[in-house]
């Protein structure tokens, strides 16, 4: 998104991360227009030093559901960013924040979406489970 | 009452101890599998194995039939998504959760999570209470003979000193058993006059605390409970 000119701060806890930032970058990081704060996403100073006051979309995307959940919500009640995605590993729980209005992603659905394309397609054609059901793909 | 509590840490298990012990009926969830079976052995089916974050793992717990969901893991982004999810899923009518970092006790509020208790706050609560401007310790309960001994430091603005002990109208079930002066102590007599810096040891019976903060407080409380 840096690429295409959008101005694009990444939060992390780990001050290693920066390095994986620039990995296939021709430029450094900073150079390019990025932004790179360490901190806690729960913490209130990490996250105005990001700049979520001035964000027009929010990813919460840590490697945490209830990290993510949270602070999702946080952006989107105290500091009203029009656009936040929450990444949701948990499939029940995405479908039912989904409901709640929340933008989610769940990474599971879309690999089991995936596997399933990829297992049917591999399937010899009017190839029938067991049970002689008809195919619904 | 049917009571959920998540987590079995030390406040989870003594939780569900005395709320079996009031006959409620309770369901402990543990997700860490080796606490799972310590708890266990002492509460045998009411704990119940796995992520209370996951909703089948709750519905397994039977929240939907749940009164009252008390989160207190050691994590407050759980107990905080619990609670929330508690409330408005399956319209558990009352929540409780634990706040472990006072720092996020405003996101428990931004998300509606009420009430939520914070340990270190009630300590802090505790501790204004106790200490409170004029240093009134409270430095022993002797629960079994009835009795409190608390020490307290005589600011400048306070209300007993140059008056005589004897002439104090001390609430009744208190004593003034000490006074440390520049160092050194000794037991007051009805001619000691008290002194700005002294500090005072106090015995009572349990509940004349307040009476007593207010005659040693400042001067325009302490005359008011001295007239």
């Amino acid at each position: 998104m840096l690429r295409e000119g959008h101005e694009v701060s990444c939060l992390d806890e780990d001050p290693e991360s920066h390095a994986r930032l620039e990995v296939g970058l021709d430029k450094g990081w900073e150079d390019l227009g990025g932004q790179f704060t360490v901190g806690a996403g729960l913490e209130t100073d990490a996250l105005v030093a990001a700049g979520i006051e001035k964000a027009d979309a929010f990813i919460a995307s840590t490697d945490g559901d209830n990290t993510n959940i949270v602070i999702a919500q946080i952006a989107q009640r105290r500091y009203e960013v029009p656009t936040v995605i929450t990444r949701i590993l948990d499939p029940l729980r995405a479908e039912w924040y989904e409901r709640q209005g929340m933008h989610t992603v769940c990474p599971t659905r879309v690999a089991i979406d995936m596997l399933e394309t990829a297992v049917r397609e591999g399937l010899p054609r009017g190839a029938t489970p067991p049970d002689g059901a008809t195919e619904a793909a | 009452m049917y009571i959920i509590v998540v987590g079995a840490g030390k406040v989870g298990w003594n939780l569900a101890r005395e709320l079996l012990e009031k006959e409620h009926e309770v369901t402990v969830i543990e997700s860490n599998r080796r606490r799972y079976l310590t708890v266990e052995q002492e509460l045998e089916h009411n704990v119940s194995y796995g992520d209370a974050s996951e909703l089948w793992v709750l519905e397994r717990a039977g929240i939907q039939r749940a009164d009252m969901v008390i989160a207190v893991t050691g994590d407050d982004e759980d107990n905080m998504l619990i609670c929330q999810v508690a409330r408005e899923k399956y319209e558990v009518e009352r929540i409780i959760a634990r706040v472990n970092n006072p720092r996020n006790k405003p996101h428990f509020d931004l998300l509606g999570i009420k009430p939520s208790v914070s340990a270190t706050d009630l300590i802090l609560r505790l501790l204004e209470h106790e200490v409170p401007e004029y240093g009134l310790v409270h430095l022993l309960d002797l629960q079994e003979e009835q009795l409190e001994i608390i020490e307290m430091l005589l600011g400048k603005d306070c209300g007993v000193t140059g008056r005589r002990v004897g002439d104090l109208q001390m609430p009744e079930g208190s004593l003034l058993i000490s006074v440390l002066r520049k160092g050194k102590g000794f037991v007051p007599g009805p001619d000691t006059v008290l002194e700005v810096g002294d500090e005072v040891l106090a015995v009572l019976d349990p509940g004349h605390e307040e009476q007593l903060k207010t005659l040693f407080g400042p001067a325009d409380n302490g005359a008011g409970a001295g007239g």
